[in-house]
């Protein structure tokens, strides 16, 4: 017996609005929200310009003891599961139950920077000065600590874990969520990812790579997937939470399903930490059996939420692996990238693009590709440039891609579907 | 529905290095000592467990060994001697169906803090480009991978100690969906001075200044752990294919359990290691009654002790059951912790002995907890616990295969 997996709950924290609401009102209106770095001075980095959040953590609930422990990517996580328990409506469920499968790439990177600046007095020593550390810089240590609060807010008892895959994070934190529900360890989790990556050191750690845009000079317009001219990602930041639930426990208490997660799988390619291979072919396999457990051709695909995230390789990399994947239907697939309008938020984006896939479904909706200006040869799909387009959909894939060479995917359909 | 055994153990631990490793736990040898790693040490905590002896020279390719920290340089060390064991040609598995999951606690700190510090000190054109892929937590996961072609599923998760043994049920899972073999495991290097500065804030660690009295969990002395370095990679197989290529099975991967308690609410903690336990040994399709040894998870706070000593009585009753806690030995290894446990099971099994809790006698709970020498016992059913620093709680089962 099958166990399906439906989603009962969304709830986002992402650069340009907060709530799922705002969200999808930005992904929908063609607007970006990127812009010259504001968390720090940027000057002096390769790369200056970034997808902020404006957030206010008492004013999106968060008490005074909570902002104190919990570093700004742990926020963004416990108001995204806020909204998106208050949307599920769960009744007190059995919370040995109830599991947490949280994603993050690189965790409590701002508050281990603060932390790090005060007590080697700013880079000076080695041997650091343990008496002017935050008392809650232990949490910051590890990722755990997401997934242990948001586990709280909803009164988890049940398997409660981060997965920390890098850029895939967010997807791989879903599709482990939905594996515990199939194989019978929880009837409902509560999945998402969360990230807070805009500080001075993984600004500086992506200019060593020039992973990211040079374009400083017109931020609005600096992340272009897919686009001939595109130079690298925009670093973002937010968080996406999704209420994952049994098919048959949604159902017996009439909660609302927004999406099925269909399918999931993940490949690596076992070539290079950060270089991709043009082919795509780990990235076609991992498609391939995430259809498959899907039960869906690959001409069922009615939308493609792409990796996108504007570096050269990438966009190549993953047009190529979705000729492999879904043949000559890739080319009567409409394809787009969220990150011209809401950055790469490494281990976050993943799930935030799985929430923007939810609610294309359920606004039958295909969100645009901004600021793809110019056509690249190589990049020969509809790309859906500039303009939502509605369509009727009925199943989308959302891919990522990442540091590791992982490769990861995740089909969402419309719950009626069986 | 397939079943999943260890075919190969590859361990990087303080009291020692593949196969010197189970002797030295077996006869309850010390391996915790002053920790040198960096000079001077200011910090409260002094004893450690140090894989003294390990160099990446030799152990790992020089060009990798530079790109990645030393939590890596032990995963990828330990693997080596995990495949080695198991006698397993990475490339004769079939395509896409052999992955990876690593359980890590706090990613490459060392290799991160010299980034860092390079960032305040002299700028950020003094970055390196190995910073974005050594510190992260998928750093091992990635570099496992790419070292032996493994492009099947691969991940990473994170619950601290209790992660340690998600790693396994998650490598049964992927083999239960069509994967042939999974690396699963975890190391970590935690001593630097950052990542200790951070470590204070827990709580938990010893701050004994005599390696023989550090770490004395289940004693009227237990103040605390002493941390440690290193950790285990093991082979998994689907039992089938390690049929098919003539791989003995070494211990089956029978069952696992996890829930949730909160951070640091131990006494809570009670009943979320005794409910992972029973849904471990369920899924297993095993009563309580058939598990012959519990590896401890040790932490040394009085109430996280006394914690597990209310949960084996709620899973076992009166009946004694043989219990140990080898790490006292060499230190809890955080995200390594578990799969060193799992590792130390599966030689168990094989060779009927249980190790020993080294230095620790006087034991306060109602245990019948290892001390002084190992024990000669048939092992068949072992469970093992472990509780993360941030509220989660696992369990493992373990078995010895059926002789067919």
């Amino acid at each position: 017996m099958t166990r399906r997996v439906v989603v009962t709950g969304v709830g986002v924290v992402a650069p340009g609005g907060n709530g799922t609401k705002e969200f999808w009102e930005l992904l929908t209106s063609g607007r970006t929200a990127t812009r010259r770095t504001s968390l720090f001075d940027p000057t002096g980095f390769r790369s200056r310009v970034a997808a902020e959040c404006d957030f206010d953590p008492a004013q999106a609930g968060l008490t005074p003891v909570e902002i104190a422990r919990m570093d700004r990517y742990v926020q963004f996580g416990a108001v995204a599961a806020d909204e998106a328990w208050a949307q599920a409506e769960l009744a007190p469920a059995d919370p040995w139950r109830v599991g947490v499968s949280m994603g993050s790439a690189v965790g409590g990177t701002t508050l281990l920077e603060r932390d790090y600046a005060v007590t080697s007095d700013r880079g000076a020593r080695w041997v650091v000065d343990a008496a002017l550390a935050s008392p809650f810089l232990h949490h910051a240590l590890s990722p755990a600590h997401l997934a242990a609060e948001v586990a709280d807010r909803v009164g988890a008892r049940g398997p409660v874990r981060t997965v920390s895959t890098g850029c895939t994070a967010g997807i791989d934190a879903v599709g482990h969520g939905a594996r515990l529900i199939e194989r019978d360890r929880a009837d409902v989790v509560v999945a998402g990812a969360a990230e807070s990556p805009v500080s001075p050191i993984a600004v500086s750690c992506f200019d060593a790579i020039r992973a990211t845009t040079a374009s400083n000079d017109d931020p609005e317009r600096a992340a272009r997937p897919f686009d001939r001219n595109r130079d690298g990602f925009v670093l973002g930041e937010g968080a996406a939470v999704l209420v994952l639930e049994e098919y048959e426990h949604a159902r017996r208490r009439g909660a609302v399903m927004l999406a099925e997660i269909a399918g999931y799988a993940s490949r690596s390619n076992a070539f290079h930490m950060t270089g991709l291979r043009p082919d795509g072919v780990e990235m076609a396999e991992a498609v391939r059996r995430a259809l498959e457990q899907a039960r869906l051709d690959p001409t069922g695909v009615d939308y493609v939420n792409a990796h996108g995230s504007g570096t050269r390789q990438n966009d190549r990399h993953e047009t190529a692996a979705f000729k492999l994947a879904l043949g000559q239907h890739a080319y009567a697939t409409p394809v787009s990238s969220i990150k011209a309008a809401v950055g790469h938020s490494l281990g976050a984006i993943g799930s935030i693009e799985v929430a923007a896939c939810a609610q294309a479904l359920v606004h039958g909706v295909v969100p645009p590709t901004v600021n793809l200006e110019t056509p690249d040869p190589e990049c020969d799909l509809d790309y859906v440039p500039h303009t939502a387009r509605e369509r009727e959909l009925r199943a989308v894939l959302s891919v990522g891609s990442g540091f590791g060479g992982f490769q990861s995917a995740v089909v969402l359909t419309r719950p009626e579907r069986s | 529905m397939s079943t999943a055994v260890v075919t190969g153990v590859g361990v990087i631990a303080p009291s020692g290095i593949g196969a010197d490793f189970w002797p030295a736990v077996r006869d309850g040898r010390r391996a915790l000592g002053r920790l040198g790693r960096y000079q001077p040490n200011p910090y409260p905590v002094v004893v450690a467990g140090e894989v003294t002896g390990f160099e990446p020279e030799g152990r790992v390719d020089p060009r990798i060994a530079v790109q990645t920290d030393r939590f890596t340089h032990f995963a990828l060390a330990a693997t080596d001697l995990a495949l080695h064991d198991a006698a397993l040609d990475p490339a004769a598995v079939p395509d896409y169906r052999f992955g990876v999951v690593t359980a890590s606690y706090s990613g490459g700190v060392e290799f991160g803090q010299r980034e860092i510090q390079a960032l305040w000190r002299s700028g950020p054109e003094h970055v390196g480009p190995y910073q974005s892929i050594a510190w992260f937590y998928a750093a091992s996961s990635g570099q496992l991978s790419i070292k032996h072609g493994l492009r099947g599923p691969s991940t990473v998760l994170v619950a601290d100690e209790a992660g340690g043994l998600d790693v396994f049920a998650t490598a049964r899972d992927e083999l239960a969906r069509g994967a042939r073999a999974m690396l699963a495991g975890g190391a970590e290097a935690p001593f630097c001075p950052y990542s200790m500065c951070g470590q204070l804030g827990i709580g938990l660690l010893s701050a004994g200044e005599d390696p023989d009295t550090a770490y004395l969990p289940y004693t009227a002395e237990a103040a605390g752990f002493a941390p440690g370095e290193g950790g285990a990679v093991l082979v998994v197989e689907d039992a089938d294919a390690a049929a098919a290529r003539g791989a003995p099975a070494r211990a089956v991967v029978a069952g696992h359990g996890a829930t949730f308690t909160g951070i640091g609410r131990f006494p809570d903690s009670a009943e979320g290691l005794a409910r992972a336990a029973r849904q471990a040994l369920a899924d297993a399709g095993c009563r309580p009654e058939e598990v012959d040894v519990v590896f401890l998870d040790a932490i040394a706070d009085p109430r996280a002790d006394q914690a597990e000593a209310q949960a084996l009585r709620s899973l076992f009753g009166d009946r004694a059951v043989p219990v140990t806690a080898p790490k006292t030995g060499y230190g809890r290894c955080y995200a390594g912790a578990a799969p060193l446990d799992v590792a130390t099971a599966v030689l168990a099994i094989e060779h009927g002995a249980v190790p020993p809790t080294p230095g620790v006698t006087g034991c306060r709970f109602d245990l019948d907890l290892v001390t002084g020498a190992a024990r000669p016992l048939d092992v068949r059913t072992a469970l093992v616990l472990a509780r993360g620093l941030h509220g989660s709680n696992s369990a493992l089962v373990l078995r010895r295969p059926e002789t067919s």
